[in-house]
């Protein structure tokens, strides 16, 4: 085995509806010379267009990209699930399923996590945001036993604490920290596979 | 091939456990065994959302492991039909994404009016929602007298569904609000009559399409068409197997004919980016150029 633990290639990010703002805070601290992916699954409507994609963009100078089927997987890219599709992980990209909804949602959190910490194991970070529901405690709870680093927004920090507060229940040895610690957290997360030579 | 330096490397023996490796081999070998036994070939479908639904199932069996599933479905046809339902997500709904139904009447319909007789291919349709709502479309368009629509897919169960045009009556809101977001300039309700649960769509929609089972990874086209439909289906695919499917439809496509895709889908990860131009700055609408 080899250090696997030394860093992260991958940030993934669940929150739902009305997780916009703590969204934005996010983008916005990581910093230019990010070395991991960071893919956001945010609940929202059906038909709901490009919008959350553009307001994230606004925040950050890195690329941010609504994802489509097969697109890659790249370090120092910001992904957005797209709505009314589950977004599955596939080791170097993305896959999508219409699979019906899971617990009311698609994009399903859960559905996200699980495949990412299948694909990337002990490099993988799940972060669950405010929210007001329970998704994303299973997949963070497959992420840990996968090895992978679980973060909880506070739930007291929380504009709905369901979700965070689900998290914690699932996955007690997750991180808990208000949300600017938080983000600064992820910010300074190390890389696990900087400057990569050849495989 | 090399891999990019950016592009992030899987995990190859690293942080995963003996469980996924072993998962991984009960999987392949799964796989090989419902292609060799019953013909059906999954074993190119994207691997994740694969694992996904045979863990699913597994589960929904009462079984302990996936070999255990493998035993079950070769030796039980029944338990291989439920498997196959599974396999073949056939989530579907009447104009899915209405803004495509639009941008296709403002886009290809003046082209198919081009044409004294169009032929259309929907491949893997499902239980037909999306062929039912092209018919209604090229209705109100006045082009479907001229019009056959071949509608296919691998699952025949699926299809015998479609043939009785009959969909949920509890959809029918929802629908009704596609339709009008798609451009429908008539009442939603003059298509079916509520019957028991289910919506009846009046037989002279279907007057003119044709449904059978076609694979769309063993089986070869079967005609030109001047329009194919293949929406949400090639996401279940693998990207080699994506662009092998993309050469059949290539084929059976008529020079300047139309390829659409589903919304997140592209051919920009595929090898037949350059032998289509985009008709459509918002929806994946497609004409082959050459
Ligand atoms: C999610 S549905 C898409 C239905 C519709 N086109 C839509 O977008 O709403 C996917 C369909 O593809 C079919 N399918 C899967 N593999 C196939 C194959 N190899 N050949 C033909 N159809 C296939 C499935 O049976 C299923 O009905």
């Amino acid at each position: 085995m080899t250090t696997a633990e030394a860093g992260y290639d991958l940030v993934l990010v669940g929150t739902s509806w009305g997780g916009l703002a703590v969204l934005r805070a996010l983008v916005t601290a990581l910093p230019l010379s990010l070395c991991m992916a960071v893919v956001l699954v945010q609940h929202r409507h059906r038909d709901s267009d490009h919008l959350l994609r553009t307001l994230l963009q606004e925040g950050t100078d890195l690329p941010v990209d609504e994802i489509e089927d097969k697109m890659a997987l790249e370090q120092g890219r910001i992904y957005v699930a797209p709505p009314n599709y589950h977004t599955l992980i596939e080791p170097g990209h993305f896959s999508l399923s219409t699979e019906a909804p899971v617990r009311h949602s698609r994009p399903s959190i859960d559905v996200t996590f699980h495949s990412a910490a299948d694909s990337y194991g002990a490099r993988t970070v799940g972060v669950v945001l405010t929210g007001a529901n329970d998704d994303g405690s299973d997949g963070l709870r497959r992420i840990v036993e996968r090895g992978g680093l679980a973060l909880v927004q506070d739930p007291a920090t929380a504009e709905s604490p369901a979700m965070p507060a689900a998290a914690i229940r699932a996955v007690p040895k997750a991180r808990v920290m208000p949300l600017l610690d938080l983000v600064n957290f992820v910010a300074s997360l190390p890389a696990g596979t900087p400057a990569r030579e050849g495989r | 091939m090399a891999v990019p330096v950016t592009k992030l490397a899987p995990d190859h023996g690293r942080g995963l456990g003996y469980e996924t490796d072993l998962e991984r081999i009960e999987i392949e070998l799964l796989l090989e065994g419902v292609y060799r036994h019953y013909g059906f070939d999954f074993r190119s479908y994207a691997y994740a959302s694969i694992r996904r639904r045979l863990l699913k199932r597994t589960e929904a069996e009462g079984l302990r492991n996936i070999s255990e599933l493998h035993a079950r479905i070769l030796h039980d046809t029944d338990a291989m039909e439920l498997l196959l339902l599974d396999l073949s997500v056939n989530v579907t709904a009447m104009f899915r994404d209405p803004s495509f139904y639009r941008e296709f009447r403002a886009q290809v319909i003046p082209l198919l009016r081009t044409y004294p007789f169009i032929r259309i291919w929907h491949a893997g349709c499902s239980t037909g929602e999306e062929v039912f709502s092209m018919a209604v479309l090229l209705e109100e368009e006045g082009l479907y007298d001229r019009t056959r629509i071949y509608a296919t897919d691998i699952n025949d169960m699926v299809l015998q569904r479609a043939r009785q045009g009959i969909f949920p009556l509890d959809r029918m809101q929802e629908y009704t609000e596609n339709y009008i977001r798609a451009g429908g300039t008539r009442s939603f309700s003059e298509y079916y009559t509520a019957k028991y649960d289910g919506a009846l769509f009046a037989p002279t929609l279907s007057r003119n399409i044709v449904f059978s089972q076609h694979n769309l990874v063993t089986d070869r086209s079967f005609s030109e068409f001047h329009v194919i439909f293949c929406r949400n289906v090639l996401i279940y695919f693998d990207k080699a197997l994506q662009n092998r499917v993309h050469r059949l439809f290539y084929d059976s496509l008529v020079m300047f004919g139309v390829m659409a895709l589903g919304s997140k889908e592209s051919l920009k990860f595929s090898q037949f980016e350059s032998s289509y131009e985009k008709i459509s700055a918002t929806e994946k609408l497609y004409r082959k150029t050459h």
